[in-house]
């Protein structure tokens, strides 16, 4: 088991940065490895006093029995995470692989679109099409060149691959929406799209995609508490119905989820999110000024060697 | 061992021995415990009023049938650790059952002196007993023979706790797995600190873990492993679900994915579990609301109420749309809601939740009901008052209406469920599939705690007969033969013994 009695967490075997605040862990999880399926999600506590934060599973190595989530530093708990999870500490807690695997259908030609932080998500699903014998055009969007990871990883499961960029400082210039308009102009038998990204643009997919009548599947990514159907938190609007993320998804049909709804409830906690950054933040600063005193006060200089301003965890 | 005099119902103590409780307007503004618990005094005065009638009516009225005449004849003569070892023959959670049975409903519903009076205490003399367990350090662990055999539990809430321990004593190794990140189920999530300290929980936990029962938490059973690969690949003989009910419930109106409009599982878990109420020392966030509107008046209704006037909340409406004579709560806890200040508004139904141009809650719109011709439950079927519309001012709506069937197992595995995706199960609680169980809310719906447990221990029974193991409920018996280890002599030696099936 990952987890025995005695020895607490989950260990990070490795971490990449990918840019000023997207970064990538890579932890062990053996067991998760094994069970874990494209589509699927893990919640995450970083320390015993964390939020639970719902990740999308980015990677999975059977072999090696890890797990690979690649994360944004949008909020107090991120920004804390990528101060604080460095290769050989531990996540407190990391529960998974939650959410219905994705359906690989029989597709035989399919777009798979990520958006930012969303190519990483999307990424497992474009391999398993690729390993069902589907051929796969990739659309990754970026805001600009600097903030682009997984380009090599996603060119190798893709047929095709469009990569867009906001300022046009890499592939072509526009939205993902632009390359999905490329892919479908040239290619009239698409029978699926997959889009994973911010809301907004998987918004954008769905309706880019309506008039042409492709199928076309989203993975929402709403306030969770349990990941268990239990609290009722992510719950979504799908058509007529009210459906629950965590059980029910988190794969819904495009073309039936009400997204301005789902964007509206995303912002239901902004402003203790706030408040909750700019307390941490504060904390960090003290604490960065404490660490400099001291220095100040044995060296005589402010310290050039670097200084670890790594949070205490409490936990 | 006989009292010198016969006790009446004319010479016991006449009054119910009050509870000593924190002051309402005190309480209302804090987390910590409502009842202080029966001192010494308190406790030895209760226990004289028990008459020890012949027919020992609370024994059969208890889900786990506790020997409550005995252990109450235990604190009348001072040998309280005696009292604890009778109810842990039977209940492993005394401190926890002692706080949150229904035992107007249950032992003390059909107690003799009740017949005249107002009935024993009992649920406060066993939480009194569990409670001196606790700070005494006293535990009931047996001389447990390993049996071989491997049992997995699936949730550690109240069904699971009490299913592992009896597992436990009869000599299993089990494992209990958790989806949360600790164990307790709804008893850490749910009740909150006021009616159930986290710190009592963890000490009966602990006895758990010291009868070498052991917790994996963070474990989602169906989507990191399946029930059938417990019972295939992972070597467990035997396999108990006690999954309990989750996935809530909402009504369909107007409104309900404004924000501001929660479960009461969502309320709880985030203000009890991830302690949202110390925000932001813990990370998970609340918004507390400064009126608040909670639809239901069960149970959990009545914890969303209180916790919300916990929060700070300026006014905490409890809406319900038949009378108080319908509600499905407690008693006891609808008296405490109203002490503190809750504003109850029977026969009213919300309608619509209106929101402002941020989508936030601003109010609830409710019509005012009347009861009229009974429906096929009996009861009488509440209906619209023409005409009658209203708003509430509120900015938060908490809906604790109940819950449906959690749907994983039913994804990941073949079990069988029943019409509403709750477990199938036979008399003895097994399932469709050979060597599992199920008990608990995920199999009734939802329930009590107490019935959890008692679901709990009854498919242990079943899953020892399935083993053949012997029943440790015998073993338990501490009767007059004298014992050892708290396990009667004429007894040694058979943990092990394979009854006939």
């Amino acid at each position: 088991m990952a987890q025995a009695n005695g020895a607490q967490g989950y260990e990070i075997l490795a971490r990449e940065d990918y840019s000023d605040v997207t970064y990538m862990l890579e932890v062990a999880h053996p067991m998760m490895a094994k069970a874990a399926k494209p589509g699927q999600f893990v919640i995450v506590m970083e320390h015993e006093h964390g939020e639970r934060i719902p990740l999308t599973i980015a990677d999975f190595d059977r072999e090696r029995g890890t797990i690979t989530l690649v994360i944004q530093a949008v909020g107090k708990t991120t920004k804390e995470m990528q101060a604080g999870c460095k290769v050989g500490t531990r996540l407190f807690a990391m529960v998974g692989p939650m959410g219905i695997p994705s359906h690989i259908g029989a597709a035989k030609k399919v777009i798979c679109v990520g958006g930012g932080l969303g190519v990483a998500p999307v990424y497992p699903q474009a391999r398993a099409y690729k390993e069902s014998g589907a051929y796969v055009i990739g659309v990754v969007g970026f805001r600009n060149k600097d903030l682009m990871f997984w380009q090599d990883k996603f060119a190798a499961v893709c047929d095709e691959l469009i990569v867009c960029t906001d300022d046009g400082s890499a592939g072509i210039k526009g939205l993902v929406t632009e390359g999905i308009k490329q892919a479908v102009a040239k290619h009239s038998d698409i029978d699926e799209v997959v889009a994973i990204g911010p809301p907004i643009m998987m918004k954008g997919c769905s309706e880019a995609t309506r008039a042409h009548g492709i199928k076309t599947m989203v993975s929402l990514n709403p306030v969770m508490v349990d990941g268990t159907g239990m609290c009722g938190g992510c719950r979504v609007k799908v058509g007529d119905q009210v459906k629950f993320a965590c059980v029910d998804g988190p794969d819904f049909d495009g073309h039936q989820v009400d997204f301005d709804d789902l964007m509206s409830r995303l912002v239901r906690y902004k402003r203790a999110e706030h408040d909750a950054m700019e307390r941490w933040q504060e904390s960090c600063r003290i604490r960065a000024d404490k660490v400099v005193d001291l220095k100040t006060a044995v060296l005589g200089t402010e310290a050039d060697v670097p200084i670890d301003l790594q949070p205490s965890t409490d936990g | 061992m006989a009292t010198a005099k016969k006790k009446t119902i004319r010479t016991i103590p006449q009054e119910r021995t009050p509870m000593p409780e924190q002051d309402p307007q005190v309480r209302a503004r804090n987390f910590e415990e409502v009842a202080c618990g029966y001192r010494l005094e308190d406790a030895l005065r209760e226990a004289e009023r028990c008459l020890h009638c012949p027919d020992e009516p609370c024994v059969r009225g208890c889900p786990v049938n506790i020997d409550i005449p005995a252990f109450i004849k235990k604190i009348s003569e001072k040998h309280y650790h005696g009292a604890y070892e009778v109810i842990t023959d039977t209940n492993l959670l005394p401190s926890v059952c002692g706080r949150v049975c229904p035992q107007e409903n249950q032992c003390e519903g059909v107690c003799t002196v009740g017949e005249t009076l107002e009935p024993v205490a009992i649920g406060r003399l066993e939480r009194f007993v569990g409670d001196m367990a606790i700070a005494e350090g006293w535990e009931n662990i047996p001389y447990i023979e390993p049996s071989g055999y491997r049992v997995g539990i699936v949730g550690a809430g109240p069904a699971g706790m009490a299913c592992a321990a009896d597992m436990a004593k009869a000599g299993c190794e089990v494992i209990v797995y958790e989806a949360f990140h600790t164990p307790g189920g709804v008893l850490k999530y749910g009740i909150p600190d006021f009616r159930l300290p986290n710190d009592v929980i963890d000490a009966e936990i602990q006895k758990l873990r010291n009868l070498g029962v052991r917790f994996e938490c963070n474990t989602l059973v169906g989507r990191l492993f399946t029930i059938e690969q417990m019972v295939t690949e992972m070597g467990f003989q035997a396999v108990f679900i006690g999954t309990g009910a989750g996935y809530p419930s909402f009504m369909g109106i107007p409104g309900e994915s404004l924000n501001g409009v929660l479960s009461a599982n969502e309320l709880l878990t985030r203000c009890n579990l991830m302690r949202a109420r110390d925000f932001p020392n813990f990370d998970t966030p609340l918004q507390p609301g400064k009126h608040v509107a909670v639809i239901g008046a069960g149970n959990t209704a009545m914890d969303a109420l209180r916790v919300s006037l916990r929060l700070g909340a300026e006014s905490v409406h409890c809406i319900y749309r038949r009378s108080k004579k319908e509600a499905p709560a407690r008693v006891e806890e609808i008296h405490h809601a109203e002490q503190e200040g809750v504003d109850f508004n029977w026969l009213t139904s919300p309608v619509e939740i209106l929101g402002d141009k941020n989508n936030n809650v601003r109010a609830l719109r409710c019509v005012k009901m009347e009861l009229g011709e009974p429906d096929d439950s009996g009861r009488r079927r509440p209906v619209v008052v023409p005409g009658s519309e209203f708003e509430f001012e509120a900015d938060m709506v908490v809906f604790a209406i109940g819950t449906n069937a959690n749907p994983i197992l039913g994804q990941t595995s073949k079990l069988k469920l029943n019409k509403w995706g709750y477990i199938a199960t036979d008399d003895n609680l097994a399932t469709s599939m050979a060597g599992v169980w199920a008990g608990g809310d995920i199999v009734t719906g939802a329930a009590t705690v107490i019935q959890a447990m008692g679901a709990g221990r009854r498919a242990a029974r079943a899953m020892k007969a399935y083993l053949g193991l012997r029943d440790s409920d015998a073993v338990y018996d501490t009767g007059a033969s004298g014992s050892l280890f708290g396990i009667p002599r004429e007894e040694h030696g058979f943990a092990q013994i394979r009854v006939a099936r």
